[in-house]
C-alpha cells in the first residue's frame, strides 16, 4: 500500500522532521515499501490471541518512596545547548 | 434558562502529596531553584529508565477506596506522545486503557439541597510536566523542570453535573477528601490542584449531548464557576443565533471573567498512546487494598453524621467542624474535656475567629485543645461567666497562661456567693430609687440597667443568673 | 582451553586475567599493547569512534596496584571496549549519531560498571549504526565500519565496530547490544562469538534506547569461555532498570564443563530454504553433524510463523523507537539547529539535521504504525504475531534443548550494495530477529568459512538457558578450532 505524499507530511509533522524537498520523494517511496512489506501480517490468523507487550511475565516493581537523588544542574547543565540562570531556553511559545 | 439544560464534567489532575516524584527519586518540594529538582530521568536523558513509587500507587488505592470504585487488580501505564518544551521525554507516561481506579461515586447537594450522586468515571495514575515561563524575555521561553515527574492523579467525573454550583460541590468535595486521606495538600495556589471542565448545552429534554468545550486554567473555586457560568451565556447565544458551538479549548480570563479560545496553530494532537514498554503492569492483590482499607480514616460524611449523632450538634456546625480533618481533630479533643455544644461553639466562633485574625491554620493555634477545654470547663463550673471567659482567652491567646492561671493572676473568679451578691443589689437599689421606682411601676426593660450597675460594682464578676434572680427578688418591693 | 602462550592480541579474557593475575605481564604493559595496535590498525577498520588511552593507562595503573596488593576482582587488567550506545561517565557517547557528536553523560551503564568494578580497563568507544539502527554498520554518522576479514565489506551490525575491533584482535572483548540481531549478526560475519542474554537478564539502565522491549545488552568475544565469564559479571538485578529480573544469576563458566550426550537440538525446516546461501548451509550442516558426532540428536522443529519475524519487529521496533526518539529535541542535550525561527522549527530542523536517514525513516515508520487508524492494523496485530511467534518457540522447546541453524543468509556482504533497499537490509535479520521477539537467549559462533569470510553458527535456547546454549557452543569449540582464525593482516 503507497503512501500519499500528504500522508507522509502529516506523519513528519507529527514526528518534528523535516524532510528536504529533494529527498521527499524517495521517503514517500521507501516508506510506502516498508508499509507494503509489513502489511504482509494482515493475513495472519490473531483471532483471540493476546498482544504480547513484553517478553517478560512480570508485575511492575514498587520502589519506596524517598529522595534518593542528588543532583548536580550544573554538571548536567553542561550538555545543554542553551540555558540561562539554569532555565532551559527555547523560542519563544506564544499562546 | 429553563429550555436549556447544562451539562458538565470535571477532570481533577491533583498532585499526589510524596517526597519523591513518581518515576524517579528527585523531591517534589515545591519553590526550588529552577531545574535543581529535575533527575536525569526526569529530563528524559537517553538511556535512563522509570521505576514507580510505590507510594503513589498507595494514594491512588486509598482514593478509590474512599469514593467506592473499583481499583484494578492489574492496570498498565501508558505513553502519551506529543512535543512540548515542558515534557522531556516528548511523551508523558500516563495510564490509557487500564487505569488503576474505575467506576466510583461521591454524593453531593444539588441546588435543591437534595443528595445527589456523581459518577466517577475513572482516576489514573501519570506524571506532570515541567513549568514554561514565557514573560520576561521576547525572544525566549524558559523551562524549568522542577515540576516533571511529580505524581499526578487525574479523576474524570460523568457528566453527571447540571449547574456551576454542582461543579463546585463535587470540587469542593473532592478537595476536602483528598487532604482528609492525606494524599493531596489541594494548594490551589501552587497548582497542586488543577480543575478542567468540560462544558456543553443542550434542550431540555434531549438525550444527545451538545458539543462541549473544555475550559483551563480554572485555579480557584470561584473562578470554576464564574468561567462555567460566563461558557454557559456564550453557548446559549450562540446556539440562539443559529450557530454551531465549536469544540475546542478555551482559557477563563480572571481579569475580564470571560473565555477564549486557545491560539494554537498546530493540528489536532494524535496522541498514539500505546503501553510503555519501561514498565510493566501493575499487580495489585487483595491484601494490598486490604492493607490500604485499614489504613483510611474516617471519611467526611462518615465523621458528620457521628458528630451530630453524637455530640448532639447541629448539622450546619457539624459541616462546618468536618471540613478539615484537622478541625474535626481539634473539636474532639476539645470535646473530649467538655461539653460537646459548648465546644463547638468556641471553635466556630472565638477560637476560629483568633485564628482568621492571626491567619493562622488551626494546627497552628496558639491555645491547644486541651487547655480551651480547661477554659469552658470553669464556665460549666461557674468559676467564671461566659464574657469573662473571652477575656481570658485572649489571656490564653497570648501566651499568658492556662485559664486557671490566667483566671487567678487576674483575680476574675466569679462571685456566686448569694450573701455577697445581695449586699452589691442592696447598694445598688439604694443608690438608684429613681429607676428603681420606675421599674416597679412596670418599666421592665431597665432590669439590664441595674444589672449593668451590679456587674459593674462587681467588675464583671458576679455570676449574672445569680445577679438576676437577686435582683428581681429585691425589687420585687 | 588452550594454556599455549601466544602474543598478548590473540589471547582471550581468560588467558589475559590469568596472565595479569601470575604476574606474566603488567596490566599496563597489555593495555599500552593493544593501545599500540589500535593506533597502527584502526585507520583501516574505523571500528573506534573514541580512544580513551589515557583513562585505559591510569586504570591500568591502578589494577597493577589492585594485582599487586593481593586483592583483586576477576577480569583485573583485562581491556574491554563498549559500543558507543553505553553512557561512560564524562566519555564521549554519540550512538553513532550526528545528534549526541557532543554528548558526554555525568553517568556509567550498569553494564559499564559493572565491568570496571570487576577490573576491566576500557579502552574506548566502539563505532555502530546510529541509534544500533541497521545491519551493516554503513548509517554511522561516523563513517562505516571495515570488516577485518575484507576491509571492501561491511562487519555487519549495529555492533561493527565492537565485532571488527574483537575479530581484528584490537581487544579481547567487547560490549554490544542486540534488538534483531546486532550483536549475532556482526559476530557471525566477523568470525567471532556473539551473545544475546534472555530479555531482563542484564540492566539496559544506561543503554540508549531504540526499541525498550526488543534491545538487549550483550558481548563479543572470541570463546564461549570469555562470553560465559563476562556475562556472569553484567547479568543480574539492577533496581534502576523495572524490566531488568530479580532472579540469581548461575556461574556461567561451571556450567560450561556439561557433555553434549543426549542434548536434543532442533534444526528449523524454515530456514535452509532459498533464501539461505548455499556454502553457508553447508557450513551448518556441517558444524550440526559435529555435534551429533559427540553425541547430540538433531530433529525437526517447526516455527510456522517465522517468515512473519521481519515483517512483526519491523512494526513493533520502529513503534518504540519512534517514541524513544522524541527526547532528542535540541532542548536539553545534542544536536540544536542554528537560529531557529520558532518551536516547530527548532524541532524540526534539530531532528531533521540531527538524524540520519534511517532513524529518521524508523521514526517514521513508527508514528505511522501509531498513529490513529492505524495502530490496530498494524502495531496491535503485530504484538500478536509476536505472541504467535513466542508460542512457536515454546511449541518447539517442548520437544528440545536448543534450536540450531544459521546465524546469517550470507557471509558478509559488500559496503555499499544493500544500501539502496531497506527491505533488503532488513531480511539480514531473518534468523536473528526471532529470539528478540520472544526475548529468548541467542549466541553466535564461528563454524567455518565460505571461500575466505567467515560462517556463524546460531543458537537459541529457552529463557534463561543461557548457561546451556554457552556450555553447547563452548564444547563445540574444544572440537573445533574456528574460532581461532585470525583475519590476514591482524595476527
Amino acid at each position: 500500500m503507497s503512501l500519499t505524499q500528504d500522508q507522509v507530511r502529516r506523519i513528519a509533522l507529527l514526528a518534528r522532521l523535516k524532510l528536504e524537498e529533494s529527498e521527499f520523494d524517495d521517503v514517500v517511496d521507501k516508506l510506502s515499501r516498508i508499509v507494503d512489506f509489513v502489511d504482509q501480517l494482515q493475513a495472519a490468523p490473531t483471532e483471540g490471541v493476546v498482544p504480547m507487550a513484553h517478553p517478560l511475565d512480570q508485575a511492575q516493581r514498587l520502589r519506596p518512596d524517598a529522595v534518593t537523588e542528588q543532583i548536580d544542574r550544573d554538571a548536567i547543565q553542561v550538555n545543554a545547548p542553551a540555558v540561562k540562570d539554569g532555565f532551559y531556553l527555547v523560542p519563544k511559545v506564544l499562546g | 434558562m429553563s429550555a436549556w439544560e447544562t451539562v458538565i464534567g470535571l477532570e481533577i489532575h491533583m498532585q499526589l502529596a510524596t517526597v519523591s516524584k513518581i518515576f524517579s527519586g528527585a523531591a517534589t518540594a515545591y519553590g526550588a531553584e529552577p531545574n535543581t529538582q529535575a533527575s536525569l530521568i526526569d529530563l528524559g536523558y537517553p538511556g535512563v529508565l522509570p521505576v514507580l513509587n510505590a507510594e503513589a500507587v498507595r494514594m491512588a488505592c486509598k482514593f478509590g477506596l474512599a469514593v467506592n470504585a473499583s481499583i484494578a487488580s492489574r492496570s498498565v501505564f501508558a505513553r502519551k506522545n506529543y512535543f512540548y518544551p515542558d515534557l522531556p521525554k516528548g511523551y508523558q507516561i500516563s495510564q490509557y486503557e487500564l487505569p488503576i481506579v474505575s467506576r466510583g461515586e461521591l454524593l453531593i447537594l444539588d441546588d435543591d439541597g437534595r443528595e445527589k450522586r456523581v459518577g466517577i468515571t475513572r482516576a489514573h495514575l501519570e506524571e506532570d510536566a515541567g513549568k514554561s515561563l514565557h514573560a520576561g524575555s521576547d525572544e525566549f521561553s524558559r523551562i524549568d523542570l522542577n515540576r516533571a515527574g511529580t505524581p499526578l492523579l487525574e479523576i474524570v467525573s460523568d457528566p453527571d453535573l447540571r449547574s456551576p454550583k454542582e461543579a463546585v460541590a463535587y470540587m469542593r468535595k473532592i478537595h476536602t477528601l483528598v487532604r482528609y486521606l492525606g494524599i493531596s495538600d489541594g494548594n490551589m495556589q501552587e497548582g497542586s490542584f488543577r480543575c478542567d471542565a468540560n462544558v456543553s448545552i443542550r434542550r431540555r429534554g434531549q438525550q444527545t449531548l451538545g458539543t462541549r468545550t473544555e475550559l483551563k486554567n480554572l485555579n480557584s473555586f470561584r473562578f470554576v464557576e464564574k468561567a462555567i457560568n460566563f461558557e454557559i451565556e456564550r453557548q446559549r447565544e450562540v446556539l440562539e443565533d443559529g450557530n454551531t458551538v465549536v469544540q475546542e479549548t478555551r482559557l477563563y480570563d480572571a481579569d475580564l471573567d470571560e473565555t477564549r479560545a486557545m491560539r494554537t496553530k498546530e493540528e489536532a494532537n494524535d496522541y498514539r498512546y500505546f503501553p510503555d514498554p519501561d514498565l510493566l503492569p501493575v499487580e495489585i492483590d487483595e491484601a494490598f487494598i486490604r492493607s490500604v482499607r485499614d489504613s483510611l480514616p474516617e471519611l467526611p460524611d462518615a465523621k458528620r453524621q457521628r458528630f451530630v449523632a453524637q455530640y448532639d450538634i447541629r448539622q450546619a456546625d457539624a459541616e462546618i467542624l468536618t471540613m478539615s480533618r484537622a478541625t474535626a481533630d481539634y473539636f474532639e479533643a476539645v470535646a473530649a474535656g467538655t461539653d460537646a455544644r459548648l465546644a463547638a461553639n468556641w471553635v466556630l466562633g472565638d477560637l476560629s475567629a483568633a485564628l482568621n485574625r492571626d491567619g493562622l491554620e488551626i494546627e497552628q493555634s496558639r491555645i491547644p485543645p486541651e487547655q480551651l477545654a480547661g477554659l469552658l470547663e470553669r464556665i460549666a463550673d461557674k468559676t467564671i461567666s461566659g464574657k469573662i471567659a473571652k477575656d481570658v482567652f485572649e489571656g490564653m491567646w497570648a501566651g499568658e497562661g492556662s485559664a486557671s492561671e490566667i483566671i487567678e493572676a487576674r483575680g476574675l473568679r466569679q462571685i456566686t456567693d448569694s450573701s455577697a451578691i445581695e449586699a452589691v443589689v442592696d447598694a445598688v437599689i439604694a443608690a438608684h430609687s429613681g429607676q428603681v421606682a420606675e421599674y416597679r411601676a412596670g418599666k421592665d426593660k431597665l432590669i439590664g440597667f441595674f444589672v449593668g450597675q451590679v456587674m459593674k460594682d462587681t467588675r464583671g464578676k458576679a455570676n449574672p443568673a445569680e445577679v438576676n434572680r437577686i435582683l428581681k427578688e429585691r425589687l420585687k418591693g | 582451553m588452550s594454556e599455549e602462550a601466544g602474543a598478548l592480541h590473540v589471547r582471550t579474557v581468560a588467558e589475559l586475567a590469568r596472565g595479569v593475575r601470575e604476574g606474566e605481564f603488567t596490566a599496563s604493559e597489555l593495555t599500552e599493547a593493544l593501545l599500540e595496535r589500535i593506533r597502527g590498525l584502526n585507520e583501516d577498520l574505523n571500528a573506534f569512534i573514541t580512544v580513551t588511552a589515557e583513562q585505559a593507562l591510569a586504570v591500568a595503573t591502578a589494577a597493577d596496584r589492585a594485582r599487586n596488593s593481593g586483592s583483586a576482582p576477576p577480569l583485573n587488567g583485562v581491556p574491554i571496549v563498549h559500543k558507543d550506545l553505553f553512557c561512560t561517565s564524562g566519555v564521549l557517547t554519540t550512538c553513532g549519531s550526528r545528534m549526541l557528536a557532543n554528548f558526554v553523560p555525568p553517568y556509567d551503564a550498569t553494564v559499564v560498571q559493572r565491568l570496571t568494578n570487576a577490573g576491566a580497563v576500557t579502552l574506548g568507544k566502539t563505532n555502530m549504526d546510529e541509534f544500533a539502527m541497521g545491519s551493516s554498520n554503513e548509517t554511522s554518522w561516523f563513517g562505516p565500519v571495515a570488516n577485518p576479514w575484507d576491509t571492501s565489506r561491511s562487519p555487519g551490525g549495529s555492533s561493527g565496530g565492537s565485532a571488527a575491533a574483537v575479530a581484528a584482535r584490537l581487544v579481547p572483548a567487547a560490549t554490544g547490544t542486540d534488538t534483531g540481531g546486532s550483536i549475532r549478526q556482526p559476530a557471525a560475519l566477523t568470525g567471532t562469538v556473539g551473545l544475546k542474554p534472555t530479555y531482563g537478564r542484564v540492566s539496559r539502565h544506561g543503554m540508549v534506547a531504540f526499541a525498550s522491549s526488543l534491545d538487549q545488552a550483550g558481548v563479543i568475544t572470541r570463546s564461549a569461555e570469555d562470553a560465559a565469564m563476562l556475562l556472569g559479571v553484567i547479568a543480574g538485578f539492577d533496581e534502576r532498570d523495572s524490566t531488568c529480573l530479580d532472579r540469581p544469576v548461575p556461574d556461567y563458566v561451571a556450567g560450561l564443563r556439561r557433555p553434549l550426550k543426549g542434548l536434543k537440538i532442533g534444526i528449523v525446516r524454515q530456514h535452509f530454504d532459498e533464501g539461505l546461501d548455499p556454502q553457508c548451509a553447508s557450513r551448518i550442516r556441517a558444524a550440526l553433524d559435529v555435534l551429533r558426532d559427540e553425541g547430540a540428536s538433531l530433529r525437526e522443529v517447526d516455527l510456522p510463523n517465522l517468515a512473519l519475524s521481519v515483517p512483526t519487529y519491523y512494526v513493533v521496533a520502529p513503534a518504540e523507537c519512534s517514541s524513544n526518539m522524541s527526547r532528542f529535541d535540541g532542548v536539553r542535550f545534542g544536536y540544536r539547529a542554528d537560529s531557529p525561527e520558532d518551536l516547530l522549527d527548532l524541532y524540526c530542523r534539530s531532528r531533521g539535521e540531527g538524524f540520519g536517514a534511517e532513524v529518521r525513516r524508523r521514526i517514521l515508520t513508527g508514528t505511522y504504525v501509531l498513529s490513529a487508524g492505524y495502530y490496530d492494523a498494524y502495531y496491535l496485530k503485530a504484538q500478536k504475531v509476536r505472541q504467535l511467534i513466542n508460542q512457536d518457540f515454546r511449541n518447539a522447546f517442548g520437544d528440545v534443548d536448543v534450536i540450531a541453524g544459521p546465524t546469517a543468509p550470507t557471509t558478509a556482504f559488500a559496503l555499499g550494495e544493500k544500501t539502496d533497499d531497506p527491505i533488503t537490509m532488513y531480511l539480514n535479520d531473518i534468523y536473528t530477529i526471532g529470539a528478540n521477539l520472544a526475548g529468548l537467549p541467542a549466541i553466535s559462533l564461528p563454524c567455518g568459512f565460505a571461500g575466505k569470510l567467515p560462517v556463524g553458527l546460531h543458537l537459541v535456547g529457552p529463557h534463561f538457558a543461557e548457561e546451556r546454549i554457552l556450555n553447547v557452543a563452548h564444547q563445540y569449540q574444544l572440537l573445533t578450532d574456528w574460532h581461532r582464525a585470525c583475519p590476514e593482516g591482524f595476527a
